[in-house]
């Protein structure tokens, strides 16, 4: 680039280094601090911010592990953090897979058919998406106290319900694929067609195998919104054991009871693979989305 | 043959879904829903129509996803709004059938009289012997007390000529048996129903309440009448005197005045909304000054490193927000936490992060700035890229600094294609629940407020808290405040539709 430089430049990206570098520690504070706390023995900060002797005694209990303390004591995990983090791998998965179903098929209707009102469903979608679900958790607290009345495992405090719950926002996984599927060219179809498939196989077996990076990264971002979900699972979960772990892990911070060394382990064990699962999902997403129907 | 298997499944899987669908149809029926069965079955009719016909092939694909949306968003949505009509809370839980039915369950123990009851097994079921004061001795069949159902069950007088009862069973087994024994009413010869009031005892129990054609119920015991109120839905006394339980009835715009002209209501609730609107606007304000300039920087080609920073800077986005207010709960902590400790040490500052209002304000916006900014940065980074590189180029010649660049370029480029953006997220801050939820739960508590209100509760989280937590679960005032948020957003949202519009004819 042919941009004339004087000589504050060389101050200014010197400058420009410092700041960021100050800033990321600034950033980094936060990550740093909950791993020392981690290593750290005891549930209170004793006074040094740098643990003068490391202790896996929070891991221990984290991982559901007893451990003998200094005074004999035989510690007993206080809250069942693993199956918390199993929960919500089950309900994210499940109401991923189940999203991932529902938005296929809708966006493949409203990428390649024609019928009435097309424009004006696709935009009431979007409109209704907007609407945060915060807002009507009294009435689905009320549908799912129904609904257990009738079908017990999907009432109240179980995980079918849950997932139930979470089926319902797929707009945005609808517009997403749609985009997609409007890259590929009709044309490849429609010679499936040609040679004698009905609509339903040429979806199946020609446009689904070609918009696979797509459905894995609608899979990967509905799976991290159901992993993060608090609203809804915090109204309809009650049992300890039946909690996801966003729901649960705030347990460990109660005013009486403050286990603050606990729950740095528990952050890093739940929070650390979720974040690996977004990285890769914000990769793919960039990648996946340039990557069109037509290669070579 | 594949593919012909394939079809065969998915035929049978209708099937069976449909059977379920009719069954459920029927249950509902059967608990005296019957819109509720009505609606089933029409949802059940529409899907197979869609299926069965070729006109409406499309919709056989936009069916479940449709239904899932309308169940589960639109049809709460809509419920919301009913709800706010009503006194549905948790003093006014039930329909008014299952209150009145309530009642009606209601039975009072008859004075006076009482049976010895002695239980005696008879293989492997039991029987029950009644003993009254002056001898007489009542035995039902053989029972066999395995399932905790409501029993109703005749008994007879006992006859010499009958085999004799075995033993008495003991203590343990009565104990064991006793949950079951609870729900057993025996009628006597006499017709006095009798049941379990204590271990070793059954008096005679009568209904408490005996409807009358009116709607009215009559108290059996001493003789007063209660009437059902569908103004306040409570049964009351003749003094007026409202009995639990209560039920759900309309009650028009009610709470809607309250929460307007009720100044216990509206004086917390035009707080909380200023506070609202405040938070949202400074927590765009602040993400997006420190996003775009962090934006610029990652721009800036003579600045080595950028991958790299931009991964840190990223990395507040990737970890769950769950996880990182709560870790910030913690590290803000007053006695306990590690910002005091640090402020402490350097400064010998402690802070009441959460029991001063402001400062607890100040927290707030330092916790979602620190959660927003990598969104924001990306955004930027993204238009910044748009922006023609010879406008610097441009600039640089005219010898123009980073400042100007900045002000005269950058921004006024970046305002109009973000702006819809910054609403998006001002919409979305606006009802942040799970950020004050998880930090500070709407406390520091307003002190002269008649119900719990918090400095630092948004609308959504203290809707929240009148619906679920304190306050006596008033679902129909959370229901009608949601409403009016509801309006809120969506005057926001139709202003963003306009200008992203205005955007796209304008880019055209």
């Amino acid at each position: 680039m042919a941009v004339v430089l004087d000589k504050s430049h060389r101050w200014r990206v010197v400058a420009a280094h410092l700041g960021l570098i100050c800033f990321i520690a600034l950033i980094m504070f936060p990550f740093l601090m909950i791993l020392l706390i981690s290593l750290r023995p005891g549930n209170f900060s004793t006074g040094d911010l740098i643990p003068s002797q490391i202790s896996l005694e929070h891991w221990k209990l984290v991982l559901g592990i007893p451990y003998q303390a200094a005074d004999g004591r035989l510690v007993e995990p206080e809250f069942p953090v693993l199956l918390w983090l199993w929960n919500s791998i089950k309900v994210a998965a499940l109401s991923g897979l189940i999203g991932l179903l529902l938005s296929t098929t809708c966006a493949y209707a409203f990428a390649r058919m024609r019928f009435a009102f097309k424009a004006q469903l696709i935009n009431s979608l979007m409109l209704v998406q907007m609407f945060p679900t915060v807002l009507a958790l009294v009435a689905i607290y009320a549908i799912f106290d129904q609904i257990g009345g009738y079908v017990p495992w999907l009432g109240l405090d179980t995980h079918g319900g849950l997932i139930l719950a979470y089926t319902g926002g797929i707009a945005l996984h609808i517009w997403t694929i749609k985009g997609y599927f409007d890259t590929i060219p009709v044309e490849i179809e429609e010679a499936a067609k040609v040679d004698g498939a009905t609509p339903f196989q040429a979806f199946r077996y020609v446009l689904l195998p070609m918009a696979v990076p797509i459905l894995m990264v609608v899979f990967l971002l509905a799976f991290i919104q159901g992993v993060n979900e608090y609203p809804i699972a915090s109204v309809l979960l009650k049992q300890q054991d039946q909690l996801t772990i966003a729901v649960g892990i705030k347990m460990f911070l109660y005013e009486q009871k403050y286990f603050w060394g606990d729950f740095a382990a528990a952050a890093i064990l739940s929070g650390l693979p979720i974040s690996i699962v977004f990285l890769l999902a914000q990769r793919w997403m960039t990648s996946g989305l340039t990557a069109g129907g037509v290669k070579g | 043959m594949a593919r012909k298997l394939e079809h065969w499944i998915l035929l049978l899987a209708a099937g069976l879904t449909l059977l379920a669908g009719l069954f459920l149809t029927f249950k509902m029926y059967a608990a005296g829903q019957p819109l509720l069965a009505t609606v089933c079955l029409a949802t059940l009719g529409l899907a197979t129509y869609i299926y069965s016909t070729g006109r409406a092939y499309a919709f056989r694909y936009l069916f479940p996803g449709l239904l899932a949306v309308v169940v589960f968003v639109l049809f709460p949505l809509a419920y919301t709004f009913t709800i706010g009509f009503t006194n549905y809370s948790s003093k006014n839980l039930l329909s008014p059938e299952r209150a009145k039915q309530y009642f009606l369950d209601e039975t009072y123990v008859v004075d006076g009289e009482s049976y010895a009851f002695t239980l005696h097994s008879d293989g492997a079921a039991y029987r029950i012997r009644l003993e009254n004061e002056n001898g007489d001795v009542f035995v039902t069949d053989a029972l066999a007390l395995k399932q905790a159902t409501p029993l109703s069950v005749p008994a007879h007088r006992l006859e010499a000529a009958e085999a004799p009862l075995s033993e008495p069973a003991d203590t343990k087994t009565l104990i064991q048996n006793l949950k079951v024994l609870k729900l057993v009413s025996v009628t006597l010869p006499s017709g006095l129903v009798a049941s379990a009031s204590g271990l070793r005892e059954f008096a005679p129990v009568r209904k408490l309440y005996q409807p009358l054609a009116n709607g009215e119920l009559k108290n059996q015991q001493d003789g007063s009448i209660i009437k059902p109120n569908f103004e306040t839905g409570f049964y009351e006394t003749a003094a007026g005197e409202p009995l639990q339980p209560g039920f759900k009835v309309g009650i028009g715009w009610a709470n809607f005045k309250r929460i307007f002209t009720d100044s216990s209501f509206s004086e917390p609730f035009l707080r909380i909304f200023g506070w609202t609107v405040v938070f949202a606007g400074l927590t765009v304000l602040f993400a997006f000054s420190v996003g775009i300039v962090l934006a610029v920087l990652m721009s800036w080609e003579a600045l080595r490193f950028r991958k790299l920073y931009s991964i840190f800077l990223f990395l507040p986005y990737a970890v769950p927000a769950f996880i990182s207010i709560l870790v910030f709960k913690g590290l803000f902590s007053e006695n306990a936490g590690e910002i005091n400790l640090i402020l402490q040490s350097l400064f010998g500052i402690k802070p009441n992060w959460f029991t001063d209002p402001f400062l607890a304000k100040v927290m707030i916006l330092i916790v979602n700035t620190w959660l927003g900014f990598p969104y924001m940065m990306l955004l930027s980074m993204g238009l910044i890229k748009a922006i023609p590189a010879d406008l610097y180029e441009a600039s640089a010649i005219a010898g123009a600094g980073p400042f100007t660049n900045f002000f005269k370029i950058t921004l006024p480029l970046i305002v109009k294609p973000i702006t819809p953006l910054l609403i998006a997220a001002f919409a979305f801050n606006f009802n942040n629940f799970v950020l004050i939820a998880l930090l500070t739960n709407g406390r520091p508590d307003f002190l002269d407020t008649a119900v719990p209100a918090g400095t630092t509760d948004l609308l959504v989280s203290y809707t929240y808290r009148i619906a679920f937590q304190d306050s006596g679960q008033d679902f129909g005032l959370a229901a009608a405040i949601s409403t009016v948020v509801f309006l809120m957003v969506a005057f926001l949202s139709i202003i963003n539709l306009r200008l992203t519009k205005v955007n796209q004819t304008e880019t055209r």
